[in-house]
């Protein structure tokens, strides 16, 4: 089953980063747009039996880094932290999925930009802190969220049938 | 010689009669009577038929509907299909135009060499105002390279892999252009932002600047070849107090429809940094 996880990593993260690249980067809230292999890290993540979800994570900052203009690492902390993240949680509030879900979300979508804003601005871009918050993280994480409701039940009927209850008996 | 019978007589009689109605009807004798009667017959005739078609409609009808909504169904499935069709037509239509423009646009710019892409994708981080375009370094394309349409200056090539590169748009907030000012002749530096806006930074005091004056590159530090369409002036900011005067540009491209690009395949652009001095 480790093996299963893992291999299924690579067509779903790389079927989300097309999708990510040609629709829903394109489909903007003011300024922002919804991630959706960092939506999909965090709905691994939140499976309760899944046990390879950083390796997805590293694997989704790699292939994010790879194609974006951000610096590589970039991506890469922040998939990875998110994932912690969404793992440290899974037992917590693991009676709320949706609560944890937004949660997750919430504080990944924040940490990803903040992770962004500081290396653009390091690395010489102007970004301004009010606009890049007020316009390009407060409409991401208001669409991480709402798109995080279709791809938490998505995720979870993935990970139901990669993990069925049969075979921890 | 035999005798009539009585019955021989009455058919006589008989034949004799009806020959005799046949002459008077022959004669007109009988055509307002045959009037009444044929105005009274039609009429029966009519108000029976007008009934048994009405009776023939009511036992049809349901077996009608059945096939009518058989036949509506059929019809709206075509119009589906047609209008399917129609949308792919005018897809194919548009990119035709947008590609006979292209096409139009590098024979009357045949000072360079061009290659078309396709725009499939933008960069995932809304931080970055970046396009990946379907070609790479397999087609010669190098970082560096001038991105434009036959509207104007998209941006530049960053990064190549082998099919596919990604394009810096000139909105970005890292971007910087070397521009001139057409009407007011005078050059200043064309910055991004994360808005998309483009502005015009570092223009003299002293020059004049109009709503409405054309942005080209101006070639200045190797970036970009010279006399690219940018955009217009839209507003300018002046203040005395301050050093420079600032512009807003509008740019001739749009970039929220980018599908496809041309990249100036012949230029190479100056690596200036080593002459830039460090603090």
């Amino acid at each position: 089953m480790p093996m299963w996880e893992i291999l299924l990593s690579l067509p779903v993260l790389g079927l989300a980063l097309m999708l990510q690249l040609a629709v829903f980067s394109r489909f903007n809230l003011l300024f922002g747009s919804a991630d959706l292999p960092l939506l999909i890290l965090i709905a691994w993540g939140l499976q309760e039996r899944v046990r390879w979800a950083w390796v997805w994570g590293l694997l989704a900052g790699l292939l994010v880094g790879y194609v974006s203009g951000l610096p590589w690492y970039v991506p890469l902390i922040g998939y990875l932290g998110t994932v912690g993240l969404a793992q440290s949680l899974r037992r917590r509030i693991w009676q709320a999925p949706f609560l944890a879900m937004f949660l997750v979300t919430l504080t990944g979508t924040l940490f990803v930009h903040a992770l962004s804003f500081v290396s653009l601005r390091l690395a010489g871009s102007p970004l301004p802190l009010s606009d890049s918050f007020d316009l390009v993280t407060l409409p991401s994480v208001f669409l991480n969220l709402a798109v995080g409701i279709v791809i938490y039940p998505l995720i979870r009927d993935l990970a139901a049938w990669l993990y069925p209850l049969e075979a921890e008996t | 010689m035999k005798r009539l019978t009585p019955r021989s007589l009455q058919t006589f009689i008989i034949v004799l009669i009806a020959i005799g109605l046949v002459l008077m009807a022959l004669g007109g004798y009988f055509n307002a009577a045959a009037r009444q009667v044929g105005r009274a017959v039609v009429g029966a005739q009519a108000w029976l038929s007008q009934r048994y078609l009405a009776l023939v409609d009511f036992l049809t009808v349901p077996r009608d509907l059945v096939s009518l909504r058989r036949e509506n169904a059929e019809l709206r499935a075509e119009v589906a299909r047609l209008q399917g069709q129609i949308v792919q037509l005018q897809q194919q239509v548009t990119e035709t135009e947008i590609l006979a423009a292209l096409v139009n646009f590098a024979r009357t710019n045949p000072e360079s060499d061009y290659q078309m892409a396709n725009v499939i994708g933008r960069d995932p981080s809304p931080f970055l105002h970046y396009i990946i375009i379907d070609v790479g370094s397999s087609k010669g394309i190098r970082p560096g390279m001038p991105v434009v349409t036959e509207q104007g200056l998209v941006g530049r090539v960053e990064a190549v892999a082998p099919e596919a590169a990604r394009v810096r748009l000139i909105t970005d907030p890292a971007s910087q252009v070397n521009v001139r000012l057409q009407g007011a002749e005078t050059e200043a530096l064309l910055i991004g932002s994360i808005t998309g806006e483009l502005s015009l930074e570092m223009i003299p005091q002293d020059v004049n600047v109009q709503s409405g004056d054309l942005v080209l590159t101006s070639g200045l530090g190797g970036g970009y070849p010279p006399n690219l369409l940018v955009g217009q002036v839209l507003t300018v900011r002046k203040f005395d107090y301050e050093l420079f005067q600032q512009a807003v540009i509008q740019p001739t491209v749009d970039f929220s429809r980018l599908y496809y690009v041309l990249v100036i395949t012949n230029f190479r652009p100056v690596d200036i940094s080593p002459l830039v001095p460090t603090p």
